[in-house]
């Protein structure tokens, strides 16, 4: 009987852990719309009058969501009408702040997590195959990428990529191009930050496969070679199946990680080419005026899309649930 | 092995090691280089003449007389204070950790012995929790922390990195739990133990490799966390990372960008030894989540 009475009030502790999330969003709704920051910039007195007054602020329903630091539906609309042809279309969105963060972000998390995934499984089968004495070296250095904080990790790329540091000469060298920066033009500073996501995250995709093929059933390896299998037909249609529910969990997990990409935009100073929501909410908070509401609508949008992507994987989950009970 | 096919054809082999080594030389040459380039001048560090300034030192030569120099070290430790923000950083991932893993521990025991359906919601909303971005719920708690004038402070810090890094600590703790046969606290019981003392005296002494391991991961959250801490905290109370961020603000325009570089190494070393020395916790912690999802 004491096992069912303390595991509720356990629960109830753990659950009570939650009450900051879950307040949190609920501050979210209702002071996403808080509409003060008009008013700061008009009058103070009547600022803290209103403030002492309802300090949630006024209300303005979807108002932030849909105006032009968000969803911007009029602009849209303004830019669907008028555009000839999709590609218009698309370069009109691109001007709007949120899109063009959302189209970054989106980029971002779709090329680096497959480019992680391949790049993760190569290094694993390679380092698999190494002589066991110096694995142990491998795996401490390929750790280091993964677990160096971010920031420090995209800072230390960037001065390596600078025009000065020892890459961005590298690559005037390769190109001959005496003044080519990686920093000036948007196109290569989106390819830098991609490498970064993929540099920072494919230990962590090694380390997982690399645990796998240590579970690598031996027998079917073998089966297979005496039916004839080559050594890529063998990766093929063995390892790879064999490591298939680990590419799942990975490519989870970096479809998380991913979209919300922040700090590299803040080491590398790239956010006049290209800006992920989260910086986007960064910069709202962290500017002279702190637009809570802005970014608490930001926020929301966030969550939303993160919530979509996790999706798949709660259905899965939930089925997986449903069928142990 | 010994099986002749298990063999590799010698060409494979020097791919195998080509690649191998490449990736070490990707992994491993920007820090070594950082380090290296700490120690010079930033005329050598970002070198317009020749990039081979950078590995011998020339215009360091120049300027202190010898290859090495301490300067960009002095400027960060002495002239910056940048000491304090390390004492700030150890002081908040020291008692992250502390509270992280009690809540952790007992929650994810908790919920590893329970049968409930409230408990699968409970993961799942650890979940999504985990997947959201720090930086959204920031923004939600900055007003509040505003009006109670709480905001900059430690304490409150410490809260929000203990309640973003909840969920993961309870889910690692979680699965952890659920390997430990649950015959172990029955039989306890049954020699009469009541629940809380068959935790005591029987989980506890087996929990440890578990409790380390994520203990370290929430060590690394708190560390490496740079939106909530740039955000949450004042200046004074700074961690390293916000700090590093707040250097480049300041000495691009000073131009001493060895102040950054040489905080950005100094801030680097302990999670250099930290893996060092918990190689295997962090492999296992990493492999734990995945061989049970």
């Amino acid at each position: 009987m004491f096992f069912f009475i303390a595991m509720p009030i356990l629960s109830v502790i753990a659950q009570s852990i939650f009450i900051p999330h879950e307040a949190v969003m609920e501050t979210v709704k209702n002071c996403g719309p808080f509409g003060c920051k008009e008013v700061i910039s008009i009058n103070h007195e009547a600022t803290s009058e209103l403030r002492a007054k309802q300090p949630l602020g006024r209300f303005s329903g979807l108002e932030i969501y849909l105006d032009r630091g968000h969803l911007a539906i009029s602009e849209v609309n303004a830019a669907w009408s008028s555009s000839d042809s999709l590609s218009q279309f698309f370069s009109r969105l691109g001007n709007l702040p949120f899109y063009r963060a959302m189209g970054f972000t989106l980029t971002f998390t779709f090329v680096v997590t497959p480019f992680v995934i391949i790049l993760g499984l190569l290094i694993a089968l390679a380092v698999n195959s190494l002589h066991a004495r110096i694995r142990g070296l491998v795996i401490f250095f390929s750790l280091l990428p993964f677990v160096v904080t971010p920031l420090i990790g995209a800072l230390v790329l960037f001065w390596m990529i600078d025009s000065r540091g020892i890459l961005g000469t590298a690559v005037q060298w390769l190109v001959s191009d005496p003044d080519l920066s990686l920093k000036a033009s948007t196109g290569l500073m989106w390819i830098s930050l991609i490498v970064y996501g993929i540099w920072h995250a494919a230990p962590f995709a090694f380390v997982i496969f690399y645990a796998g093929l240590q579970t690598l059933p031996m027998d079917q390896i073998e089966a297979a070679e005496i039916d004839g299998a080559t050594r890529l037909q063998r990766i093929r249609y063995v390892v790879v199946p064999h490591l298939m529910p680990l590419v799942t969990f990975v490519a989870l997990i970096q479809l998380m990680d991913n979209f919300r990409v922040f700090e590299p935009i803040v080491g590398f100073n790239a956010a006049a080419h290209a800006t992920s929501i989260s910086w986007f909410i960064f910069n709202d908070l962290g500017g002279e005026t702190r637009q809570l509401s802005s970014a608490s609508a930001s926020s929301v949008l966030t969550i939303i899309g993160v919530s979509i992507l996790l999706l798949p994987v709660l259905v899965r989950t939930w089925n997986d649930f449903k069928g142990k009970t | 092995m010994s099986s002749r096919a298990r063999k590799q054809p010698l060409g494979l082999q020097i791919l195998i090691y080509g690649f191998a080594g490449l990736w070490l030389i990707m992994a491993a040459f920007p820090f070594l280089w950082t380090a290296w380039g700490s120690f010079k001048v930033e005329l050598d560090f970002f070198s317009i003449a020749d990039w081979t300034y950078a590995l011998t030192g020339e215009r360091t030569k120049a300027e202190y007389g010898s290859p090495f120099t301490d300067a960009g070290y002095k400027g960060a430790w002495v002239q910056e204070s940048f000491y304090r923000n390390v004492i700030n950083t150890f002081i908040i991932c020291f008692f992250v950790v502390c509270t992280s893993l009690t809540i952790g521990t007992l929650g994810g025991y908790a919920l590893s012995r329970s049968n409930y359906r409230y408990t699968f919601i409970l993961l799942i909303t650890a979940l999504i929790f985990r997947a959201m971005p720090p930086i959204t719920l920031v923004a939600g708690y900055m007003l509040p922390f505003f009006q109670w004038n709480v905001w900059g402070l430690m304490p409150t810090t410490i809260i929000v990195l203990v309640a973003i890094n909840q969920p993961f600590t309870l889910w690692m703790l979680h699965s952890f739990f659920q390997n430990i046969p649950k015959e172990l606290d029955e039989s306890a019981k049954v020699d009469g133990c009541t629940q809380f003392q068959a935790f005591r005296h029987v989980i506890i002494p087996v929990m440890w490799p578990g409790v380390i391991t994520t203990g370290l991961f929430s060590f690394l959250l708190a560390y490496n966390d740079f939106a909530v801490t740039a955000m949450l905290l004042s200046e004074e109370n700074r961690t390293m990372v916000p700090q590093v961020a707040a250097f480049l603000g300041t000495t691009y325009t000073e131009g001493n960008i060895m102040f950054a570089v040489a905080s950005v190494v100094s801030a680097t070393a302990p999670l250099f030894i930290l893996v060092m020395f918990f190689q295997r916790q962090i492999v296992s912690g990493l492999t734990q989540g995945a061989v049970k999802g």
